[in-house]
């Protein structure tokens, strides 16, 4: 018995949508205009969101940063993450982490760091790297507990620092006990 | 024990850019989950990984627990001479593995 009584609910209510889209036209459009509004609003703030980065990230992920980059100015751009726009399990998140540095001894990347937004701590991991890489390019697998956004930061060896953040939707969560 | 695999070109032209994966066995038990007795269960990962040719370090890595179980790593590197690529992992409860590959370099 218990279990029928959301689908008789659901029933119910979407025979009233019927209704109403039948009966009243503008009583139903007042309801989707306001959703409309709504979703507008939330996708104006969406599309917001990776432009004001500096601004918008948690004060953990802020912190953490501020303790690598220092008084260095932090700048966007030379930092590429490649990572799904969609992970269904982030328990194993793939991603690359591509820093455009031409490696020689004058002019190399000296680590790269990868934050969080919303795991427990903010801190994913940190590679130092050398001109014997050849190559700035990182893959790894971690963890996102929600969906957020990563930041990489990598440290050039003529001290200036670079950053990229990508946003990552999340289906199945890692570790869904730390979500608060 | 542990069981780490690592992929690497076993023949490479002097001053290539080889790109090295190495994938190790482990839980990497964050310490932010609670167990099936409600209580949390302790923290358990692997905090350092390493790559040395020929005793020379060519790669480091500090992990936090937001690293997925059976961490998996790929870096690139110069070929530069032939011989032994060694790889150590490092971490909680003395974990220590160490896995080494060789290399021709021509």
């Amino acid at each position: 018995m218990p279990v029928r009584h959301p689908e008789r609910s659901a029933a119910k209510s979407r025979d009233l949508f019927v209704g109403q889209m039948k009966t009243g036209p503008s009583a139903a459009l007042g309801v989707t205009a306001l959703n409309r509004r709504f979703l507008l609003v939330g996708a104006a703030v969406v599309t917001l969101l990776p432009f004001e980065a500096a601004h918008a990230t948690p004060e953990a992920l802020a912190q953490v940063i501020k303790e690598v980059v220092g008084n260095g100015r932090l700048r966007e751009g030379k930092v590429k993450i490649d990572v799904p726009p969609l992970i269904e399990n982030g328990n194993t998140v793939p991603l690359t982490v591509t820093v455009d540095s031409p490696m020689s001894d004058a002019d190399y990347v000296k680590a790269i760091h990868l934050f969080n937004e919303k795991n427990p701590q903010p801190h994913v991991f940190s590679a130092t790297l050398t001109p014997r890489n050849g190559k700035a390019r990182i893959g790894a697998r971690i963890k996102l507990a929600d969906t957020q956004k990563i930041v990489a930061v990598a440290e050039m060896s003529d001290g200036s620092f670079w950053t990229a953040s990508a946003d990552v939707i999340v289906t199945i969560a890692a570790c869904i006990e730390d979500v608060n | 024990m542990a069981n780490a695999l690592i992929n690497a070109p076993k023949t490479a032209k002097r001053g290539e850019a080889i790109e090295i994966k190495a994938l190790i066995l482990h839980p990497m038990e964050t310490g932010f989950r609670p167990g099936t007795n409600g209580r949390m269960i302790p923290r358990n990962i692997i905090e350092f990984f390493s790559a040395r040719w020929n005793g020379e370090e060519i790669f480091k890595m500090t992990f936090s627990p937001a690293i997925a179980a059976n961490p998996f790593v790929s870096f690139f590197t110069i070929a530069r001479e032939s011989g032994k690529i060694d790889f150590l992992w490092t971490g909680d409860e003395n974990f220590r593995v160490e896995e080494s590959v060789s290399i021709v370099v021509t």
